[in-house]
């Protein structure tokens, strides 16, 4: 064993309040030692041709680097040692930047602390044995869970690649929010027209087998092999006769709410879900129909000429083998009901963003004309009240939801496009119109469109005959405003959906405290979970408007492809490792472990089977708990072992 | 230690076990903020503090450590999901045993810093620093080594 020892000087960085020169003299009487040099700046090319020629000429094996924090330039020099032929991990980091000389003053402190520091590495490094990481092979398919607008992009992109891609959507169609928005911002497309075409595809593509009205249930394995049990649910009508002649409509005699309608509008227990849904099929609500044993009622099935619908239908359990998921399970809006002071739900004429995003739209429960749901009367004033439960940390919403200015702007313009004679107010706290042509949108609509900003929130609502009385204030001119309106909007924010909860829980994904999955990091690997092979496309990690979650899909789909692209994968060498000889079979790490990665198998020991615990390398992670709660040391975390650790301590500690 | 003769004043040796993904990050970070803190502290990077073994910490007292910090990710936030409510549930365990062989307790502190907390982890450090400072130096269990 050869160990080469350098110490950086980063310029001044380092050297400037560490003596590099005793640093390295310190480490010379060591054992194994063979060389201990300083260098300007270790990471340089002439640096790390220092390295590598010494490498050569004294034969080392080793090689310990006194620098900057491991996160910067661990990977720099492990790429050096295996290309000389070494081991990666025989490559030891020690932090006298970040946490020395950076954070200290006083140089002989700071010295001292660089040499016990050198000193506990290099007992550490003369302790590490090389390891190799292991190798498994990729299952070359995805598994896309969510069909909306994110989850059908990646779907689309992965099957584009030429990867076969399951894409599961726990309501009948796919299509998602998006497909009950009418127009887009900022630039008024039309949303069913841009995005039918997309879903359109998605049903055609030979390289995508669609699940709607389907759920995951059940997640096991890691990266390059998931297996995922799916529960499709019964449709009790059979996709492929279902004309779509809707000759079943009429005859159902049970009445339900619409919910592709916000529930403004009614419709019956079988059902399509809106005209361009995908897969395009009458469906029976199970919880509505009469039909679904007992058989009650079977109007439907009487009248329907290929004779498609079956009341027999039983759901299926899918069970399949996937590389890479892509979590794109979305949104919903924060329940306004928990806004007391604006009423909702007990002032008639209180509504929210979706609710009149519908009433809005051609499609709608009123065809397109602007008719308040209580009377079905034209408002002729309008109020928005932007942020409601949003950048209210006491209360509600703590975070801004990035779309609701934008929506309650578009919402405005489009009314006043819609009822010539109609005023349009706009509460607002802060307008925020970062992004491309957003600002010209809430200019236009401001300017041309006349429609009125007021700056300040607003305290209360109050139902004042068939009006509501608005009270709030303006923050510009210190007033307080009092106003009647015919109608008001809350633009309400996003919160996960419920199936991003779920899948969250499933998946293990940690999530941050509004509850939307957390990054990996929340800068550069913005599509990355914490578990690798999973991946977030849209708003299931956070509020975001449709180009960004289609980017952010095209995105994970990408990533996703780096995975599903390899024949194998290498996984983490630094993990758990058992002693067969040292274990007592107690299954204390089995508890331990967070993955679920150990377990105790029988084995043959002289004769005699007994229990040993056993690490199944692809789904261990190398946190190492288990090796800490072994009462016999018989599992050890490599690259960190106890024997390691305690060399460390006693560099550390020793005098 | 060399720290305390130059001084005169007892400057404790502490050992702080940080876990790789936020209490070493938080350390890096109030590196690269340039945030000063006493030179006491020793580091010694685990994965999670879930790996810390108590025996590590009783160890580390043996052998020349006045004091012991154990930092993980806040609670929830484990990059490994459990392992610092492991790692607390040890300390808590570890602290009554101390106290029943007459070390105080305070020796040991577990600290939840996150990667972005570079300014807390230095608070941290100095508050550990001050406590230590006031128990004095560890005379129990403490291993006389000759190296």
């Amino acid at each position: 064993m050869k160990i080469g020892v350098y110490i950086c000087e980063c310029g001044s960085n380092i050297a400037g309040t560490v003596d590099t020169e005793k640093v390295a003299q310190s480490a010379e009487p060591l054992p194994k030692v063979a060389v201990s040099r300083v260098y300007r700046y270790a990471c340089s090319e002439p640096g790390q041709n220092l390295i590598t020629q010494d490498i050569e000429e004294l034969g080392l094996d080793r090689v310990i680097v006194a620098a900057c924090s491991p996160s910067m330039h661990e990977p720099t020099f492990r790429a050096l040692l295996r290309e000389k032929g070494l081991n990666p991990y025989l490559l030891e980091m020690v932090n006298i930047r970040e946490q020395c000389s950076w954070v200290h003053s006083d140089k002989d402190q700071a010295t001292d602390k660089a040499i016990s520091l050198l000193t506990s590495a290099i007992l550490r490094n003369t302790l590490m044995k090389p390891l190799t990481p292991k190798k498994v092979g990729v299952i070359n398919k995805a598994l896309v869970i969510g069909g909306g607008i994110a989850g059908i992009q990646s779907a689309l992109d992965l099957a584009e690649v030429g990867y076969q891609t399951y894409l599961v959507e726990k309501t009948p169609s796919i299509g998602g929010k998006m497909a009950q928005l009418d127009k887009t911002f900022p630039t008024l497309d039309c949303s069913a027209c841009i995005l039918s075409p997309k879903m359109v595809d998605v049903g055609r593509h030979p390289n995508i087998t669609l699940l709607a009205n389907s759920e995951v249930i059940e997640v096991d394995g890691y990266v390059g092999n998931f297996n995922v049990k799916i529960r499709k649910k019964a449709t009790y009508v059979d996709p492929v006769k279902c004309t779509l002649c809707d000759e079943c409509v009429p005859v159902c005699p049970v009445i339900v709410h619409d919910e592709y309608n916000a529930d403004l509008s009614p419709r019956r227990a079988i059902y399509i879900p809106f005209p361009q849904a995908v897969p395009a099929t009458y469906i029976i609500d199970e919880e509505a129909c009469l039909g679904i044993d007992p058989l009650i009622c079977a109007k439907c099935r009487d009248v329907c000429g290929p004779d498609a619908i079956d009341f027999d239908m039983k759901p299926e359990i899918i069970e399949e083998e996937f590389g890479a998921i892509i979590v794109a399970t979305g949104y919903e809006p924060y329940p306004i009901e928990n806004i007391g002071e604006y009423g909702y739900g007990t002032i008639h004429n209180v509504i929210s963003g979706l609710e009149f995003e519908r009433i809005i739209s051609a499609s709608g429960p009123t065809d397109g004309v602007v008719r308040r749901p209580s009377d079905g009367k034209v408002p002729k004033t309008v109020v928005f009240i932007h942020c409601a439960g949003s950048r209210d940390p006491a209360k509600h919403l703590p975070y801004c939801s990035k779309v609701c200015c934008m929506y309650s702007t578009k919402h405005a313009l489009q009314y006043r496009h819609l009822v010539h004679d109609g005023t349009a107010v706009n509460f607002y706290i802060d307008i925020r119109t970062a992004g491309k042509d957003f600002e010209e949108f809430y200019q236009r609509a401001a300017e041309e469109d006349g429609v009125i900003y007021i700056k300040g929130k607003v305290s209360e609502l109050i139902e004042d005959g068939d009006q509501v009385l608005v009270r709030g204030v303006n923050t510009l001119t210190s007033e307080t405003v009092e106003m009647h309106a015919d109608l008001v909007v809350l633009a309400t924010g996003l919160i996960p959906s419920e199936g991003t909860r779920q899948i969250a829980k499933m998946l293990k994904l940690p999530v941050d405290s509004t509850g939307f999955i957390r990054e990996a990091h929340p800068k550069l690997k913005p599509v990355d979970t914490v578990i690798s092979g999973v991946f977030l496309a849209g708003t299931a990690s956070g509020p975001k408007d449709i180009p960004e979650t289609v980017s952010h899909a095209s995105g994970a789909a990408s990533r996703a492809s780096t995975i599903l692209a390899q024949k194998e994968l290498e996984i983490e060498a630094t993990i758990a490792n058992v002693n067969e000889i040292l274990c007592r079979g107690c299954g204390m790490c089995v508890d331990s472990c967070p993955y679920s990665a150990i377990e105790l198998v029988a084995k043959n020991s002289f004769g005699h089977t007994i229990k040993v615990a056993s690490v199944n390398e692809a789904l261990c992670k190398g946190c190492g708990t288990c090796s800490a709660t072994c009462l016999n040391g018989a599992i050890n975390h490599l690259g960190y072992t106890d024997s390691q650790i305690l060399a460390q301590i006693q560099a550390l500690g020793g005098k | 230690m060399m720290i305390q003769e130059q001084k005169g004043e007892f400057e404790p040796n502490i050992i702080g076990f940080l876990c790789n993904w936020c209490s070493y990050a938080g350390a890096d970070l109030a590196g690269t903020s340039r945030i000063q803190y006493p030179p006491n502290i020793r580091i010694i990077k685990v994965m999670c503090s879930g790996r810390v073994n108590p025996m590590f910490v009783v160890n580390a007292l043996q052998q020349g450590a006045d004091g012991v910090l154990i930092g993980g990710c806040h609670p929830g936030d484990c990059h490994y999901q459990s392992g610092n409510y492991l790692a607390r549930r040890r300390m808590a365990v570890l602290k009554v045993l101390l106290e029943q062989l007459g070390i105080e307790p305070d020796r040991v502190k577990m600290t939840w810093v996150s990667a972005a907390e570079g300014k807390k982890f230095a608070q941290v450090i100095e508050e550990v620093t001050r406590d230590i400072k006031k128990l004095g130096p560890m005379k129990k269990i403490r291993r006389d080594n000759e190296w």
